[in-house]
């Protein structure tokens, strides 16, 4: 696996648009950012509707990932390329989710809509949506080599890899959420005991683009992140630790990372267990 | 929604005293701009990014102290440095 395998420039995609099995898809934290206008031919997926069950905190099962990729004409062998807002947050926690239930190729536009956006490169309307036949999608089930959950989290402390990739005010417990939203969410603020500090940002460059693989590797072995130790990424709820997921797993080639999604929200919200307040 | 309407979004519905906002808008030549504007904390580090809206408009939600604003457009980026307070909300008019 490498860079090129899972990361495509914006040139890529505008010669790809109109290629049938390459389906464009934009995954916003905005959701009715798609209405307003998206890059031609792409379709939607909302991450909240289509991609967590309606009732219990958790994701759509099997069947449900598969009727969502079926009903939206995404085919296992189509070439699917994930863009978004915020800097590609939520296009990551698809690409995860979309590894998750075992689609053979998933790609991300580098720099996501942000990047499009500031090459001046066409949006069509909002009510521009392409029309794809269904398919009869086939999912895998799901792959928790790259889910952690809370008891793993609890049980990494002090020994494995723990990577809060959260802004430092969130990290320190000064802020509960990003800096965007109103304050609000887990029951406590701070971060997991032996957490190390190194947020999102720092794996991008301001138009959203990834920093290159040498920067990237640079950057953890400065934080003093041992890759050869399994590594559990967290944030607030689980899309901005997708991105560091996507750089560690699918752009630095570490297979032992996971993601973990309930991450603070959840974490900071669990009866006795422990946390720590402040800065690194 | 066209034209810059001059300060940050509306603040109805918004409980001013218990948050620190910075808001305001992105014009060039009186016009608005359609970009980003991020938020760096006093040491440079990302803390939060939006698109403009419509007519301009930015705002966050930070805690007080000094922040740098750093708007992306296309073809150029603009920074301001501000000082938040809690209870007040801070305007700041970014031209590019």
């Amino acid at each position: 696996m490498s860079r090129s395998d899972v990361l495509v420039s914006a040139d890529w995609v505008q010669d790809h648009l109109d290629d049938p099995k390459v389906v464009v898809v934009e995954v916003d934290e905005d959701t009715a950012a798609y209405d307003k206008n998206h890059i031609r031919n792409a379709v939607r997926i909302d991450w909240k509707k289509d991609l967590q069950d309606p009732v219990r905190r958790d994701f759509v099962d099997q069947a449900g990932f598969e009727a969502l990729l079926s009903a939206k004409g995404i085919a296992n062998d189509d070439t699917v390329v994930l863009y978004g807002g915020n800097n590609n947050w939520f296009a990551s926690y698809a690409f995860w989710y979309f590894k998750l239930y075992g689609h053979g190729d998933v790609k991300l536009l580098d720099g996501g809509r942000k990047k499009w956006e500031l090459d001046s490169r066409e949006l069509v309307d909002g009510a521009n949506v392409p029309n794809r036949a269904a398919t009869a999608y086939k999912a895998q089930a799901q792959d928790t080599s790259i889910r952690a959950f809370r008891d793993d989290v609890v049980a990494a402390i002090g020994s494995k890899n723990l990577v809060d990739v959260r802004s430092p005010d969130e990290f320190s417990g000064r802020l509960l959420a990003p800096a965007h939203l109103p304050q609000e969410q887990s029951q406590r603020p701070g971060h997991v005991p032996s957490a190390k500090n190194i947020p999102w940002s720092k794996n991008a460059n301001d138009d959203g683009t990834f920093k290159s693989d040498d920067e990237l590797r640079a950057l953890y072995e400065a934080e003093n992140v041992d890759l050869a130790k399994d590594t559990i990424a967290y944030c607030r709820i689980g899309e901005r630790s997708a991105l560091t997921w996507f750089v560690l797993h699918q752009l630095l080639g570490q297979t032992n990372v996971k993601n973990y999604d309930g991450s603070w929200t959840e974490y900071g919200s669990l009866v006795g267990v422990p946390i720590e307040l402040g800065s690194n | 929604m066209c034209g810059a309407k001059a300060g940050g979004p509306e603040l109805a519905g918004v409980d001013v005293a218990n948050e620190t906002i910075i808001q305001g808008s992105v014009t060039r030549d009186g016009e608005p701009v359609n970009g980003y504007v991020r938020l760096l904390d006093a040491s440079g580090e990302f803390t939060a990014e939006v698109p403009t809206s419509a007519t301009g408009q930015f705002r966050f939600f930070a805690a007080p102290g000094s922040w740098t604003l750093r708007a992306l457009v296309p073809g150029a980026t603009v920074d301001r440095a501000v000082v938040a307070q809690q209870g007040q909300f801070t305007e700041v008019a970014i031209t590019v």
